[in-house]
């Protein structure tokens, strides 16, 4: 039961991006499209589940005094990793996240779940948050993204929708900086409003 | 480290081994890093920071005065480890782990220096220096000049420049949410998406210039 929690709480409950507003930086950069969103997504998700499960593994080894630093490493590593395979198998993916992959690394979700989970839950229940927390990034990061891409070009998962009449005169705002900021911001107000309305009803 | 070593590289490229200091090049890359690609609300580095301590005008002000600082510093490591270190001993790939660890530990170090040295500038910055290593616009910066392949000399402006216009994003922020205070803002956007939204009107006006300076 409690491992279904931890799996669920990090998809809307405690979803890392609208909820807790963390990992803003890439959260705001690569969402000019879907695919780079699902990109980034799977990529963060890859290493906040190995790094959960290898913190949890050693929660009782890590001196707490140098427990950060530790943490830091083990990321570090897996980023590392991701790095090099993306850069081998998907290169134009690689390319158009440029410096947001080394940069998850200070990611503060990862470090964010390391510190304030993984180190004082078995490795089960840090592989479930790990897994429901990359999800909810992954989700948040989507549908900004479909957002972006649709105003912004005309098109989902470079799929057209709008037509090229739209796609000849986009609301190109929206996948610039600007639009990033001003979208995410609508999408915090809605879901203030949500969470009004739930609080009303009970 | 042998001081004729950092002489020759700060006047050197690595890659061509032309003539390293260009005044035009520096101008450029100095309006790039403050205006048109403005760490903050260009290139999302420092986002966290941004709206975190933009409530207020000095803590604006001191949290920027940290990550210049920082950030030059950073830079000087990091480029020493990579182009010294990590080039010749071809481990180029453990960059990232690299300049996290640099990072870390010289936000330590100047945690401990300044608190022994300048308690007065301590407790000025002391607050914002663990915040720092989180901080992706440092290692932003520290990658983004292994990326652009800058030497030495053009490494250390595109830090400062970038700390310069992180700092102007900041300043400007707390001006605006000060006077946010007073505004009648609807209840559902209040607080951060508020924020969010003045942050992208602000990105807009930073937009004004691009084509700024190639």
């Amino acid at each position: 039961m409690s491992l279904w929690k931890d799996l669920t709480k990090g998809i809307y409950r405690e979803n890392p991006v609208f909820r807790l507003v963390l990992g803003m930086c890439p959260f705001l950069a690569v969402t000019t499209s879907v695919e780079n969103a699902l990109g980034m997504g799977a990529a963060a998700t890859f290493v906040l589940i190995c790094s959960n499960f290898l913190v949890s593994l050693f929660r009782n080894i890590i001196p707490s005094k140098v427990r950060i630093p530790c943490y830091i490493v083990i990321i570090a590593t897996f980023v590392t990793l991701v790095d090099m395979v993306m850069n081998a198998y998907l290169p134009d993916l690689h390319r158009s996240l440029g410096i947001f992959i080394p940069l998850i690394v200070v990611n503060c979700i990862i470090l964010g779940r390391a510190e304030g989970f993984a180190n004082r839950h078995p490795v089960l229940n840090s592989l479930a948050d790990a897994v429901g927390m990359g999800a909810g990034f992954t989700l948040a990061m989507v549908i900004l993204a479909s957002f972006r891409e649709l105003l912004g070009n005309g098109t989902l998962l470079n799929i057209n929708l709008l037509g090229s009449a739209y796609q000849n005169q986009p609301l190109l705002i929206a996948i610039l900086a600007p639009g990033a900021f001003i979208l995410l911001s609508f999408i915090l107000g809605f879901f203030n409003i949500l969470e009004k309305r739930k609080g009303g009803r009970q | 480290m042998n001081p004729t070593v950092l002489l020759s590289a700060l006047l050197a490229t690595p890659d061509s081994g032309s003539q390293g200091f260009d005044i035009g090049k520096m101008m450029a890359i100095i309006i790039a890093s403050i205006f048109v690609n403005n760490f903050v609300l260009a290139r999302f580095l420092g986002i966290c920071p941004f709206l975190g301590v933009s409530k207020q005008l000095d803590s604006a002000i001191g949290m920027g005065a940290a990550v210049i600082f920082v950030m030059t510093l950073a830079t000087l490591g990091s480029w020493a480890a990579y182009n010294l270190l990590l080039v010749p001993m071809g481990l180029t790939y453990l960059s990232t782990i690299a300049f996290i660890l640099i990072i870390a530990s010289l936000v330590q170090l100047v945690e401990m220096i300044l608190q022994k040295f300048s308690p007065a500038l301590y407790s000025a910055l002391g607050i914002f220096l663990p915040l720092i290593t989180t901080n992706c616009a440092i290692l932003g910066v520290a990658v983004l000049n292994i990326d652009e392949k800058y030497t030495l000399g053009y490494s250390l402006v595109n830090a400062i420049a970038a700390g310069i216009g992180f700092t102007l994003a900041l300043i400007l922020m707390a001006g605006l949410r000060q006077k946010l205070e007073l505004a009648d803002v609807p209840p559902a956007m209040k607080g951060k998406p508020v924020a969010f939204l003045v942050a992208g009107v602000m990105s807009i006006a930073f937009l004004g210039f691009a084509g700024l300076g190639g």
